[in-house]
């Protein structure tokens, strides 16, 4: 059974994939598009009727392998149905039909949207501990982890393209593999096994090179041009995850392993809604040229409760940044910041410290360092930038225009204004038990 | 013999993010500098370098079977990508930022 990668993320690179559809010989492409908050922005998108409920980029990700994959039958199974999976198949379908492959099936998972399910006075929320009721004027989305019943129900149904939406990214692999080789459901080794795989193929570049290349010790070959990897799994699970020969990118043990740990918190206990995956066990060796085996996880029974992921009204981000540059620029960065800052107080009766303050260039990737670190060398030219979060959107505006104002203003020779206001979604989160949800498939032909 | 190298000299990483908390993946290049990784990357040296946390908001896992340090830093994403106001809200490029940590060393 060979499962290719052909999206780690929703802005990825569609080339990619065509490319591994077009060579792969591939079973199943996962397309996984979904971060924590792209349900709650489809869902505001689609409430105010500015967009799709679905994820943007889906249907010119499918127009680009569909025809291909169909050829070769190779089925395609994708997260991008978002906030809205099924109107995401009614589109797919048009797209098949347009380029004339009427006999498109198209499966179609719901269900994991628990909003009005929720008991908010006695869901707790996992990161404040707080009833979710206090959060009640503020939620816009709440959707539960999927995990691989609903796929395999779909699965039965044969189609070309399955359209979820929030399931676990290891789900949309695990599911073919434990339809195809029959595995229990209670077979937690076989479980972790495919999760595993899944694991690793779901950031797809990140296996293959990217996100791991430094120019200068860790050399990734074509960077420009990287693969996105694939995996051959047999029916005790392991499995060996390689890229095409003649695409970018490396395979082998370092890349592996960062990614087999890469956003595991307690890598003895990894938490899916399929099985509990103690990661330790796994085993990584480099079987050939870009070639790693991957064998060895061990599982435990899988957790009672659902994970519910929920997007809250975030308000109103305004941001502004200025530069300076040549002898003195720290200096007139730093002032501008004290102006900005006295004048949040003074003029708008506001409290500065509610400001996000950054240099570009010296702190803005290390904020806990403050502005004003003794130890800070000056450099060639630096970039102040200013961030304020409101409900109020009146506030962000006025942020972007004092951070403008300082052309006249404010120091010296500060150039390069760039100013947005944004609204935005805040994620927490919860967890549910099993029986509150129900998940459903549909067929569309 | 102890020496204080550059943490990136020996080790890559890569970083993270889940809510609130930090993951920092730290591998050293020669697999035989497991102990030495784990012996110089505490959870002190690195609370101190990632701007004076709290003792109890860094833990380490080492995972020696598969030579690894896993490094969870907790509450320091400034309630995480989707509430933070910082230009890297998911923290991602600190990876990079830890390999400039000074550690003291075990020279076999």
């Amino acid at each position: 059974m060979r499962l290719g990668a052909g999206a780690g993320f929703a802005g990825d690179r569609i080339d990619p994939a065509v490319e591994l559809v077009a060579k792969g010989s591939l079973d199943v492409l996962v397309f996984e598009v979904l971060a924590e908050r792209t349900i709650a922005l489809a869902q505001r998108r689609r409430r105010s009727g500015s967009g799709t409920g679905f994820d943007g980029r889906l249907t010119e990700r499918i127009d680009a392998v569909l025809p291909a994959a169909i050829r070769q039958q190779t089925r395609i199974i994708t997260n991008g149905g978002a906030a809205d999976p099924q109107g995401a198949g009614i589109a797919i379908r048009d797209v098949a039909r347009q380029v004339g492959l009427p006999h498109c099936r198209v499966a179609v998972v719901t269900g994991d949207d628990v909003l009005q399910r929720l008991d908010l006075e006695a869901c707790t929320v996992l990161e404040t501990g707080e009833a979710l009721a206090a959060y009640r004027e503020r939620l816009v989305s709440a959707n539960a982890y999927l995990g691989i019943t609903p796929l395999l129900a779909a699965l039965h149904t044969e189609p070309n393209v399955i359209i979820a939406g929030r399931t676990t990214d290891a789900a949309l692999f695990l599911a073919p593999l434990v339809h195809a080789f029959g595995w229990a459901k209670d077979d937690w080794d076989l479980l972790a096994r495919g999760s595993v795989v899944g694991h690793l193929l779901e950031c797809a570049g990140q296996l293959t090179g990217g996100y791991f290349a430094d120019g200068v010790r860790k050399h990734v070959p074509n960077l420009a041009q990287l693969g996105f990897p694939y995996a051959d799994v047999w029916a005790d699970g392991s499995a060996v995850v390689s890229k095409l020969p003649e695409a970018g990118g490396r395979v082998d043990r370092a890349t592996c392993l960062e990614q087999l740990l890469y956003e595991v918190e307690d890598p003895a206990r990894y938490l899916t809604p399929d099985v509990v995956v103690d990661v330790r066990s796994v085993r990584l060796e480099e079987v050939g040229p870009d070639a790693v085996q991957v064998s060895g996880a061990v599982g435990q029974p899988a957790p009672d409760t659902l994970k519910v992921s929920l997007g809250i009204d975030g308000g109103y981000i305004g941001t502004g940044a200025i530069s300076y540059a040549g002898p003195g620029c720290l200096a007139r960065a730093q002032l501008a910041a004290d102006i900005v800052q006295q004048r949040w107080a003074r003029v708008y009766g506001r409290d500065p410290s509610a400001l996000q303050m950054d240099l570009i260039g010296l702190t803005s990737c290390t904020p806990w360092r403050g502005l004003h670190a003794p130890e800070m060398p000056e450099p060639p030219e630096v970039r102040l930038r200013a961030a304020v979060r409101a409900f109020d959107r009146r506030i962000a505006v006025d942020l972007a225009r004092e951070i403008e104002s300082l052309y006249t203003n404010g120091p010296a020779g500060g150039g390069g204004v760039e100013t947005s206001v944004r609204d935005t979604i805040a994620v927490i989160s919860t967890l549910v038990p099993r029986e509150l949800v129900d998940p459903q498939v549909e067929v569309l032909e | 013999m102890s020496v204080t190298v550059q943490l990136g000299e020996k080790a890559h990483c890569r970083f993270g993010d889940k809510g609130d908390t930090g993951l920092f993946i730290v591998i050293p290049y020669d697999p035989q500098d497991f102990d030495a990784l784990v012996a110089g990357v505490t959870a002190e040296r690195v609370s101190q370098y990632l701007g004076q946390l709290a003792a109890d908001q860094v833990s380490c896992r080492p995972c020696p079977e598969l030579g690894a340090l896993v490094v969870v830093v907790r509450g320091s994403l400034r309630g995480g990508v989707t509430a933070s106001l910082a230009l890297d809200a998911h923290g991602k490029t600190r990876s990079g930022y830890l390999l400039g940590m000074s550690v003291s060393w075990n020279d076999g």
